[in-house]
Formats: structure tokens, sequence, C-alpha cells
């Protein structure tokens, strides 16, 4: 973990309300599927965690994508090319796919939690895996990489109020095409996360979550979920997190 | 210029150290800079048992500042003692334990235990943390619960102990005079002060505790104000926080009276801050005509 001032070499808006940032570092191929960066604005106290949606190892650079939310997230709107960010990086945990011994992935992302994913997606695709994406958004003009997707595999995309593709929740997808994969990846707002690991019962499967934060890096305890296997004890979603195993902790 | 300043069981090479619940028990700031450089390390508090802590949200940010209620999770004073002291003992920092519980009994279980070791070389008795219900005891707001608890962790205790004020009160100076009465070596001030903060696409209290503690920059005036009161008040040792970002505001501290400062807050957004104010303390010193540290301590107190 490092504390870096990082130049921003591209900037575009890619859906309504939602920026994607590339910026170049030192520490690019460091950055695994899942990890987050946390990232410092003037005037701003706490730092705002943002995952990581691409590494590109050869011009040591990765994308974050994220969504106007509040204050802060507006306020990172407005930075440009050539504009310099303070970040610390790479935070967390992260997907353990090199653990893994994986034929076929079933990838579940909601609204800011796709972004994690597509690095993920492209990281198992290279490595030979067979990847299903069903992604789902607010409405048709919040959808963002849906051809970056479908270059990887199969993508199906689920709206809330049916401006596209299908009407309804990335659950209703599931239990509509039944994918074939050996372990699910899903990352979204905790709801959604409820609803998938209870459609996806004992299927293994990994999740990452979101909470807010105070330091990021592990020392304040503000960022906690109860373990499942013992609810007296508990994980940090900033340092052993956010990626954890789908049973390994209880949801909201 | 010499940063060097001595307090009761401790010899401090500067007076910049971590505060409580701000920088965990030192591991992953390791990652960052040689925890060597600082004066001294405030570990996060140990109760009797390991506490879980409150739901989440734990934290909310503020205006210059944040709400926390982190609800004392910690690992319990065995754990501390066995799984984090060990890492803290390779480096030659003092280490300062945060001392907290419920009950009485439970402080005096905690510093007891902590005489067991040689890796703490002073205690700090938590009487003021706001985000703890249980028992429905505030040691920090009630004048002979303070001086009851001090009295009695002093009796077992083989550390000096410097006792951390509430601010949440409204007569500062009463209960600083009550704890150096019954026996504390140092104060410790200040802790966070109660607020609260509202989602309003929720409507109701951002942190799930409802209430948290403000720290940050924007509760520095008030600890500088109660430092400076206090300061007048009793004679011993004060280890002032609240709010400090810059070398400037460490000194600002010890002209009012503090003869150390802890840095809590400001870690979070900048990891190095304490290692960055160390190196810049000797220049706002020295700009500002000292010489030494120990040469500002209170020297706000002398203008006409
Ligand atoms: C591990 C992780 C990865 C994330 N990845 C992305 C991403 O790739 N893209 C994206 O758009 N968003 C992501 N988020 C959510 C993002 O951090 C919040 O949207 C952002 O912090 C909101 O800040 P704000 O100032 O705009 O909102 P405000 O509501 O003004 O923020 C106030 C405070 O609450 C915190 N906060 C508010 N909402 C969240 C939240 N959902 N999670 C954590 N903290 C929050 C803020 O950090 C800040 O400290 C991620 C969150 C986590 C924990
Ligand atoms: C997240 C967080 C956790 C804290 N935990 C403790 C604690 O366990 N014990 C304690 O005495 N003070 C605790 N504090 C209070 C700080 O040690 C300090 O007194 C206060 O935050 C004021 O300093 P600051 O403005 O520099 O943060 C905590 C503060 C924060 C922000
Ligand atoms: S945010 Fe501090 S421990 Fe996770």
């Amino acid at each position: 973990m490092e504390r870096q001032l990082l130049p921003i070499i591209k900037q575009s808006q890619i859906a309504y309300e939602t920026f994607e940032i590339v910026f170049r570092t030192s520490l690019a191929q460091q950055l695994k599927p899942g990890q987050f960066v946390h990232i410092a604005l003037p005037n701003h106290i706490l730092r705002r965690p943002i995952s990581v949606a691409n590494v590109n190892p050869i011009e040591n650079t990765f994308t974050i994508i994220f969504k106007i939310f509040g204050d802060g997230t507006k306020m990172l709107s407005t930075y440009q090319v050539g504009n310099t960010l303070d970040v610390i990086l790479p935070c967390g945990s992260h997907y353990p796919i090199e653990d893994l011994h994986v034929r076929k992935a079933l990838i579940v992302g909601g609204g800011v939690g796709v972004p994690p994913l597509y690095y993920l997606a492209k990281t198992l695709k290279e490595k030979g895996v067979d990847v299903t994406s069903i992604l789902g958004f607010q409405g048709k003009e919040h959808v963002f990489y849906e051809e970056k997707f479908q270059q990887l595999g199969d993508t199906h995309i689920a709206t809330n109020d049916g401006s596209y593709g299908v009407k309804g929740f990335v659950t209703d997808v599931i239990k509509q095409i039944e994918p074939e994969f050996d372990y699910y990846f899903s990352c979204g707002p905790t709801p959604m996360l409820q609803a998938v690991t209870n459609v996806m019962g004992d299927k293994q499967g990994f999740i990452s979550l979101e909470e807010r934060m105070g330091c990021g890096v592990g020392t304040c305890y503000a960022c906690i979920v109860p373990l499942k296997s013992n609810p007296e004890k508990s994980l940090k979603i900033c340092k052993d997190g956010p990626v954890f195993a789908a049973n390994e902790v209880v949801l909201g | 210029m010499t940063l060097r300043i001595s307090m009761p069981g401790l010899n401090l090479k500067n007076p910049v150290m971590p505060a409580s619940g701000c920088f965990g028990f030192g591991k992953e700031y390791s990652q960052f800079y040689d925890l060597n450089e600082l004066g001294a390390i405030i570990i996060k508090a140990a109760t009797k048992e390991p506490r879980y802590g409150n739901p989440t949200p734990r934290v909310a940010e503020t205006a210059s500042g944040m709400l926390n209620a982190i609800g004392l999770q910690n690992p319990g004073v065995q754990g501390i003692i066995e799984e984090e002291l060990p890492f803290l003992q390779q480096f030659s920092t003092p280490v300062i334990a945060n001392v907290a519980g419920s009950t009485i009994e439970e402080y005096v279980y905690v510093a007891k235990s902590f005489n067991e070791t040689n890796g703490v070389q002073a205690l700090e008795l938590n009487i003021s943390c706001p985000n703890v219900k249980e028992g429905g005891v505030q040691f920090g707001t009630d004048l002979q619960l303070a001086k009851e608890v001090t009295y009695k962790v002093k009796e077992v205790s083989r550390h000096p102990v410097y006792v951390k004020l509430s601010p949440n009160v409204t007569n500062i100076v009463e209960m600083a005079r009550g704890v150096v009465d019954a026996g504390a070596d140092g104060l410790s001030m200040i802790n966070t002060l109660t607020g609260m903060q509202i989602n309003l696409k929720m409507k109701r209290p951002i942190i799930a505790n409802k209430t948290g503690g403000l720290s940050g920059p924007a509760i520095k005036p008030i600890a500088i104000r109660m430092i400076y009161e206090v300061k007048q008040a009793v004679d011993v040792p004060i280890i002032g926080m609240g709010g400090i970002e810059t070398a400037e505001d460490v000194l600002e501290f010890l002209l009012v009276g503090a003869n150390a400062v802890a840095v809590g807050t400001a870690n979070f957004r900048n990891p190095l801050v304490c290692s960055e104010i160390i190196k810049e303390l000797p220049h706002v010193l020295e700009m500002y005509g000292f010489s030494s540290v120990e040469e500002a301590i209170g020297k706000g107190h002398t203008h006409g």
C-alpha cells in the first residue's frame, strides 16, 4: 500500500452521471480484480473508496468508473486530464481466481458494482474461462460497458424500469436463463447481494461489499461485517474484504 | 533544536503520537513509514472481554470533521497483549495503552493486566468514550465516578496514568482537578464531542448508533480553549489532541500548555501525517522563535 499523487491521463462521461477516469501509476501491475483505491478530495476529511475497473499493465494505467452520489463524487467528476489526485493503493482483498479451478464463471453486477467485475471478467477470459455476465442498471441511460462485456462472453442487461434489456432485477435474469457455471462473482448494493446469494443457495461464489469507511486501511473498525459462522466476530471490509466468499459474512 | 520531552513514564524523542482508535495497533501504518519516528503510540482501547462494538454505519463525514460510533471494538486486553503488542516491541517507540470499561471492576482488571507486560509504558484512562451506553454509566461526565475510577486504577497499576477527559461537560476544570486529586499522573484531552448527522434521503441519522463522537479540525478551538483553562488550574503534564493536522497546530497546543500531542482523524486522510508533522516541527518552532519543544510549552499564557 502506498500513497501516490497520480496524474489523470483520460477522463470521460460514459453514462448518466457516470464517469471514467484513467490514472497512470507505477503500481498498476499490482492492482488485482476486486481491489479498490482510496481517493482524497480537497475539503473532505475522509477519502472515497472506488474500485479498480480495469488495468493496462503495458501502459501502467488503471481505470475507475464512478457515479455521482454525493458531494465527493460530484467533485471527482470535475477532474480533468492533467489534474492529479492523491490516492492510496492498492487497497483490500481481491477475487481469489489464482486459487480457483474455474471453467465457467457467472458475473452478476448492479450499478456501481459493475466496474470491478469488468476487470475480473477480463482477467478470467484471459485465463481461458467461459464468462457469462448479468448486469443490472436503473434505466437505459445508466447502462455502461455493455459492448465491452459482450466481447468477453454472453451478456444480459436488466433495468429496473424496463427501458432497456429485461425489465426487473438481475435475479429475474438468473432464473430466466438458468446459466451454467461453477463459480459466481457478484458486486452491487447490499439488497441485490442478498437476493443473489439467496437465489444461488449452496453454489460457490464470491461477493464484494460496500461500507462507509474511516481509514480504509484497517485501523479504525468503521467498516466491519459480522461472520456467518460466529456473528460475535467480524471482518474489516477495507482490509479483509471488500471481496468475501459468499457464505462467509452476514449481509445487511 | 531539540524535540525531546519527558513526562511520567515517558521519555519521548518528540511530542507527536497517533491518538487512540485512529492508528489501530500500528501494523497498517507501518507500511507507510518507520514507526520509530513517532514520539509514542497510543493504541486502540482495551476492554476486559473482546468487544464487537456498534452496528454499521459507524462513521459519517461532517464539515471539517467526522462522527464515529465504533463502540470500542477491540480484541480484549488478553488478545491485545498476546496478538498485538509483540509487533510494536520491535520499535523503540513507547506504547500507551488506552483502558476502557463499563464498570470500575473492568477498568481495574484491564489496568492490572497491563502490569504483566513490558510492552506498555503508560496508561491512558478512557473515561470519556461517548459511544458506549452499556451499564448506563458515563464516567467522564460524573465527577465522583471519574475520581473513583482514577483512584482505583492508580491503586493497582504500576504504570503512570493519564486520564483522558471528555469535553462533553460544562466545567472541564472541575473534572481535571478532580482526577488529579484522585492521583492522575497526567491528563489527555480532548476526546470527541457528541454529535449527530441526518441522512436526508433516508430521513434518519446516518450513524446506526444515532449519535457519534465529533473529531477533526472542527473541534480544535474547543480543545485549545479547554487545555488553556485546565493548564491554569492543575500542575500535571497534558497530552493535547483535537483536530491536529499540521506542525503549526502542534505549536498552538504547546502554547496553551500541552506537553505532548496526539493526532487522530488526520491519519485517515493522510497516513503519513505524523511523520510529516515531526519533520516539519523544528522549522515551525524556529520560525516562531523557539529552540526546543520544552521552551514553547505554556508560552501562550504569559501575555499581559
Ligand atoms: C470497496 C468499495 C468500492 C467502491 N467502488 C465504487 C465504484 O467503483 N464506483 C462507484 O461509483 N462507487 C463505488 N463505491 C461507492 C463510493 O465509495 C461512494 O459512492 C462514495 O464514497 C460516495 O461519496 P460522496 O461524497 O459522493 O457521497 P456522500 O454521501 O456525500 O459521502 C459522505 C460519506 O459517506 C461515504 N459513503 C457514502 N456512500 C458510500 C458507499 N456506498 N460506500 C462507501 N462509502 C460511502 C463517503 O465515502 C463519505 O465518507 C465503492 C465503495 C466501496 C466501499
Ligand atoms: C474512529 C475513531 C476511533 C476512536 N477510538 C478511540 C478509542 O478507542 N479510545 C479513545 O480514548 N479515543 C478514541 N478516539 C478519540 C481520539 O483518540 C481523539 O481523542 C479524538 O478523535 C480527537 O482527536 P482528532 O480530532 O485528532 O481525531 C477515536 C476517534 C476516532 C475518530
Ligand atoms: S475503514 Fe478503518 S478499518 Fe476499515
